[in-house]
């Protein structure tokens, strides 16, 4: 398959691994920021071929595992409001709140569907026009572009139900975050390949500049992990901490400049709640004023009460980088693909799961 | 009196269910055994004949009904036939019963049940007992169907999920994942730019051939839901053994890995109902690829692993780049990628 099958051949996966090798003589320690990496590294069991001194980290890069609990307690309740359908993507379904999931409340007759994008929101709102149509805006810069087309789309044509619960969050602040926290050594980061095509590899910069640390932009194929990978080792045998795109078919400085404006048309920045890093500042992407017609949160106001972290669940410190799946003492026992407990368990992006699906044979 | 819809009324027994019965089924499914049209088909056992007989049911409530490359009413002739030939068992008679929804075109009956009459002649058997009901509307999807088979297995014959042994090789009749991929790019009205058809078909025909090619067959079984990796740890658990699989050698279309790419999905786990895997004694297995690769449902078999007494009831794939890992029973569907 073209775009795939040169990412990932044996042969060159070989030679690739054999230069890390040849090339890391100092440990290190690097933090993949992505789940989206997190999953193609256990899939292809990366970590094992890697030599002893390279040691990847999960971040906290999965956007339905840092959404806070009270922002999940909302969703739910948002889909038991009369005449609402709630259109999610499939990963939010089974993640737990503290009043259920999404696919409970669906059982208990919640309309609540799954769709691949927001164009079939839009869809389901245009061929309903009786029903109010509410679209889980969750996901990282990768996905906000396409949910501000929707709601531009909504403008134009004058939708009036089709609505958005925007919990949107960017990534640069959660990386600050974690480096300013400085629970974990890290030697490097493995920057997100998806995340920096829309926002450029620019806004990775202040690594370099205010920590130095270095980064490494990676695509999502093998190749282009252990690219990532050999240019973040490269540069720290040579003592160099400067950013580097490893994933330039895809990255540019600047990024997709199109789908930054469409963001900044239709969404302000402002704090917002992530789960395991707490509020942070500048970190969340809400609907402005002009938009506010589109804003779920707004039109249908719940209630939720202020909730805890399940006990005894470390998502948050697996999230930062703190704790391995393993080192919870719920992992695989009361918490599983089957019953999951934190978020980290749930989503194709969540850091147990990726650990329970590919666990090394 | 033919209706271009099915009412309630096609299921109440009167005038209008023998109306059904006669120009639908009866016309499509004509057989000496249904025709006489008693409660109950009655034959005559074969003599001398196997001594043991197969019997299993199944039910289907595909959603479209229709999809590319097959049909509710093919999948439920295939799917029974082929856990039928997955005891080694040569499939005799079918029965069907049928729960329509009140309003569904009888167009969409009538194609359905000349779809099963196709696969019936594909694969060598009669439908030779029935049922129809029909449910108000919302009662139903538009139409689901049970059926069951009976078939002989011939004497000597053992195949079994708890058979496998130490040193088996893994054979898989062909490409993975075609159904579920069809089924559902039809179903979320996914277009892709390539064709992808469902594999849906009737295996007796090959199994008959593996059967006779020698080589004594210890376990086959066909991946329906959960895929082949689900199946694999079926049996890894039932014969208490390890199965080690090799990445590399797992059959997949270009058209499936692409979808399976773009939904986030694991081909592994994506369903087949026209494919089965097949588990032979080491050694042996040579003329049994070679009988399947001869059959038309068998041309792209190939050896993906082996059985190994590691560690019982584990599935371990070797990937691409020779790292080991575990392959999983799924838990729950599989869920497409957020971003």
């Amino acid at each position: 398959m073209k775009h795939v099958d040169e990412y990932r051949s044996p042969e060159s996966i070989g030679r690739l691994l054999a230069l890390i090798a040849g090339r890391s003589h100092t440990p290190v320690r690097l933090m993949e920021f992505c789940g989206g990496h997190t999953h193609a590294i256990f899939r292809f069991g990366l970590r094992q071929l890697l030599p002893p001194t390279v040691r990847l980290l999960a971040g906290p890069g999965c956007p339905v595992c840092v959404t806070s609990q009270a922002d999940l307690d909302r969703a739910i309740a948002l889909s038991r409001v009369r005449g609402v359908i709630l259109t999610t993507f499939g990963d939010m379904l089974r993640v737990p709140g503290s009043t259920g999931t999404l696919q409970e409340a669906r059982a208990e007759g919640a309309d609540v569907r799954v769709v691949y994008s927001t164009i079939d929101a839009l869809s389901i709102a245009r061929d309903n026009p009786e029903r109010e149509v509410v679209f889980l805006a969750v996901g990282f810069e990768t996905t906000a572009p396409s949910v501000a087309a929707a709601v531009l789309t909504a403008e134009n044509e004058g939708l009036k139900n089709f609505s958005i619960l925007s919990l949107h969050k960017r990534t640069p602040p959660a990386m600050r975050a974690i480096l300013d926290a400085g629970e974990v050594a890290l030697s490097g980061i493995l920057g997100p390949g998806h995340v920096t095509t829309i926002i450029g590899s620019d806004a990775w910069d202040f690594l370099a500049s205010d920590y130095g640390m270095p980064c490494a932009v990676a695509g999502f194929e093998p190749f282009d992990i252990l690219m990532g990978v050999y240019a973040l080792v490269d540069g720290i045998e040579s003592g160099s901490s400067e950013g580097v795109n490893a994933y330039g078919r895809n990255v540019r400085r600047e990024g997709n400049l199109q789908a930054r404006r469409a963001i900044d048309r239709v969404f302000f920045v402002r704090a917002a709640e992530w789960r395991g890093l707490g509020t942070l500042p500048a970190s969340g992407l809400f609907l402005r004023d002009a938009f506010s017609g589109f804003d779920a949160a707004s039109r249908f106001p719940v209630r939720v009460e202020p909730v805890e972290e399940p006990k005894g669940c470390l998502c948050g410190d697996v999230l930062r980088g703190r704790a391995q799946p393993p080192d919870c003492l719920l992992f695989g026992r009361a918490c599983s693909p089957e019953h999951p407990i934190g978020p980290c368990m749930v989503s194709g992006e969540g850091a147990c799961a990726a650990h329970v699906r590919y666990r090394e044979g | 009196m033919a209706t271009d819809t099915i009412l309630l009324a096609h299921g109440s027994g009167g005038r209008l269910t023998h109306d059904l019965i006669g120009e639908v089924f009866l016309r499509h499914l004509g057989n000496p055994l249904l025709a006489v049209q008693d409660d109950a088909a009655v034959w005559t056992l074969s003599n001398p004949g196997p001594e043991r007989l197969a019997l299993t049911t199944d039910s289907y409530v595909v959603s479209p009904i229709f999809f590319p490359g097959g049909d509710i009413g093919r999948l439920a002739v295939c799917g029974t036939v082929n856990d039928l030939a997955m005891v080694g068992a040569t499939p005799l008679y079918l029965t069907a019963g049928f729960i329509l929804e009140e309003g569904l075109p009888r167009a969409d009956l009538e194609r359905v049940v000349a779809s099963m009459a196709a696969a019936g002649r594909e694969a060598g058997v009669k439908i030779v007992a029935g049922d129809t009901k029909v449910v108000e509307r919302g009662g139903a999807d538009r139409m689901f169907i049970t059926t069951a088979g009976v078939g002989e297995v011939p004497n000597g014959v053992c195949i079994s999920g708890a058979n496998v042994r130490p040193g088996d090789v893994a054979i898989l009749s062909g490409p993975v994942g075609e159904h579920g991929i069809a089924v559902m790019s039809r179903r979320e009205g996914l277009e892709f730019s390539f064709p992808l058809q469902s594999d849906c078909a009737p295996l007796n025909g090959l199994v008959s051939e593996m059967l006779k090619a020698g080589g004594p067959i210890h376990c086959l079984r066909d991946p329906t839901r959960g895929g082949l990796a689900t199946t694999l740890n079926e049996i890894a658990g039932q014969s208490r053994v390890e199965i080690e699989i090799d990445e590399a050698c797992v059959p997949v279309s270009e058209g499936v890995r692409g979808a399976c790419e773009m939904l986030g999905l694991d081909p592994l786990y994506v369903a087949n109902e026209g494919k089965l895997v097949a588990f032979v004694a080491p050694g042996e297995e040579r003329p049994v690829l070679e009988a399947m690769r001869r059959h038309r449902y068998g041309k792209e078999a190939a050896v993906i692993g082996r059985v190994t007494s590691a560690r019982p009831g584990r599935v371990v794939m070797k990937t691409l780049f020779g790292a080991h890992r575990i392959l999983d029973m799924p838990s729950g569907a599989q869920l497409p990628r957020i971003c």
